[in-house]
């Protein structure tokens, strides 16, 4: 396929790691911040490509992974109700709440459907005018323009019988979490190149300016991976700390207006807690206040947030980047994507999945 | 989540701009996706599609110029003619 072959060109991807052992005198730390960019760097091996001085952390960025538990419970809740049909994206059925998951809801007889765009949830509300349908719309500000598109085709044809269940969540306000813990390693980010492709790369600016680090918007392919790292090494060798863009090919400076118009016609920006890694001051989207008939937690109840309750399950760390998946005594054993312990394992984009998929169960000494 | 895959845009329906839709070939897979995000999208444009939405139009000259960028560096052949692959 064009824009995707020619960018996974093996013997350029080598040079290309070439040139980064070239330029790199000392240890540096970057964060890849999107779960797509984990896979793609966990599947091609593009880690053990680099120099041992180059290290890449695995970021936040698996939007069904840190979906706090109370929502996953909260569908489950609203799936159980009679005449409703609940549609969610394929991989938040499987996440599992404090009791079971959405599919296990489904196998009790609940209504229960996975769709592949938000459409499709509103065609479901449409074909059947008679039940309630919701969409359980989690996402990144990549997905947020699509669901937005739901909810404003429901308010424009004025189908009262769709709501959205929201647990929306935004990047730059988790990258400031990360540089503002007090044990931060992290020098550099690759920034997740479709969020850019919807947002622009514009609020990357203070972020780069006022800690001090490298932002490069990156592409998914080993190629833009590779020229992501390069140029983050190329920066912190030479002392300096500006967003660039080599992903140019689909990323503007100032985002998709037209996708952007309808996000913020119907979101704005809300806190939200994300599963393993807590509180976030505007670090989320809810449903703007003209749409908040089709909100769900206004026709079904609010979701009450507990406190994170801890066990084995170390995601949050790995979703901070603070460990990695091998670092866990269940990966693969006690916990396998057949029967997670947690999200980072459960999501086709969770760290913890990919390195299972792609690198199997490492040999432990006992 | 944030997968997102290119294809080209084969034909167009509609008029209304958030209402237009596109058959988009994923080489070889033709899907129907939604344009209401690529109002400037014309037939034979590569579009990037995340969840049945088009949310970008790719740039032919953009795209070359990484590997203008690769070859400057020393990572990519002259020879091999990579920016040529179709």
């Amino acid at each position: 396929m064009k824009f995707r072959d020619e960018y996974r060109d093996a013997r350029a991807a080598r040079s290309l790691a070439d040139a980064i052992a070239r330029t790199v005198t000392r240890p540096w730390t970057l964060m890849e911040v999107c779960g797509g960019q984990t896979h793609a760097i966990v599947r091609f091996g593009i880690d053990r490509l680099l120099p041992p001085a180059v290290t890449l952390v695995h970021g936040p960025g698996c939007p069904v992974c840190v979906t706090p538990v109370e929502y996953v419970d909260k569908a489950i809740a609203i799936a159980g109700r009679a005449g409703v049909i609940l549609c969610s994206y394929g991989d938040m059925l499987r996440v599992p709440g404090s009791d079971g998951d959405l599919l296990a809801a489904r196998s009790r007889g609940a209504d229960v459907r996975a769709v592949y765009s938000p459409l499709d949830a509103l065609e479901v509300a449409r074909r059947h005018p008679h039940r309630e349908v919701v969409f359980f719309a989690v996402g990144f500000e990549t997905t947020a323009p699509a669901n937005a598109m739901a909810a404003y085709r429901a308010r424009q044809e004025g189908l009262g019988n769709l709501s959205l269940l929201v647990s929306h969540v935004l990047v730059p306000p988790a990258m400031r979490a990360i540089l503002d813990a007090p044990d931060n390693r992290i020098q550099a980010f690759l920034a997740a190149g479709h969020v850019c492709t919807v947002m622009g790369y514009e609020e990357y600016l203070p972020l780069a300016a006022h800690y001090r680090v490298p932002i490069v918007v990156t592409g998914f392919e080993p190629l833009d991976i590779l020229e992501g790292v390069y140029r983050c090494v190329r920066q912190l060798e030479a002392g300096l700390a500006e967003v660039e863009n080599p992903y140019s090919r689909v990323v503007r400076r100032a985002g998709n207006r037209a996708a952007l118009a309808i996000l913020r016609e119907v979101f704005r920006v809300i806190p939200r807690r994300w599963r393993g890694i807590g509180d976030i001051a505007d670090s989320g989207l809810g449903l703007a206040p003209a749409y908040a008939a089709f909100d769900a937690e206004n026709r079904f109840g609010p979701v009450a947030l507990d406190r994170e309750a801890s066990g084995e399950c170390v995601s949050g760390r790995v979703l901070k980047g603070e460990c990695r998946p091998t670092d866990c005594p269940a990966f693969g054993t006690r916990c396998t994507p057949d029967h997670p312990l947690g999200v980072t394992m459960v999501s086709a984009e969770g760290a913890c999945a990919a390195y299972y998929r792609y690198r199997g169960i490492p040999a432990r000494s006992s | 989540m944030c997968l997102a895959i290119p294809g080209r845009l084969l034909s167009i329906a509609g008029d209304e701009p958030l209402l237009r839709v596109g058959r988009v070939d994923f080489g070889g897979v033709v899907k129907q996706v939604q344009l209401a995000y690529v109002p400037e999208a014309v037939i034979g444009d590569h579009v990037l599609v995340h969840v049945g939405f088009a949310i970008g139009i790719l740039d032919e000259a953009e795209a070359a110029r990484v590997f203008d960028h690769l070859r400057e560096i020393g990572a990519l052949d002259d020879r091999e003619g990579r920016h040529e692959v179709p």
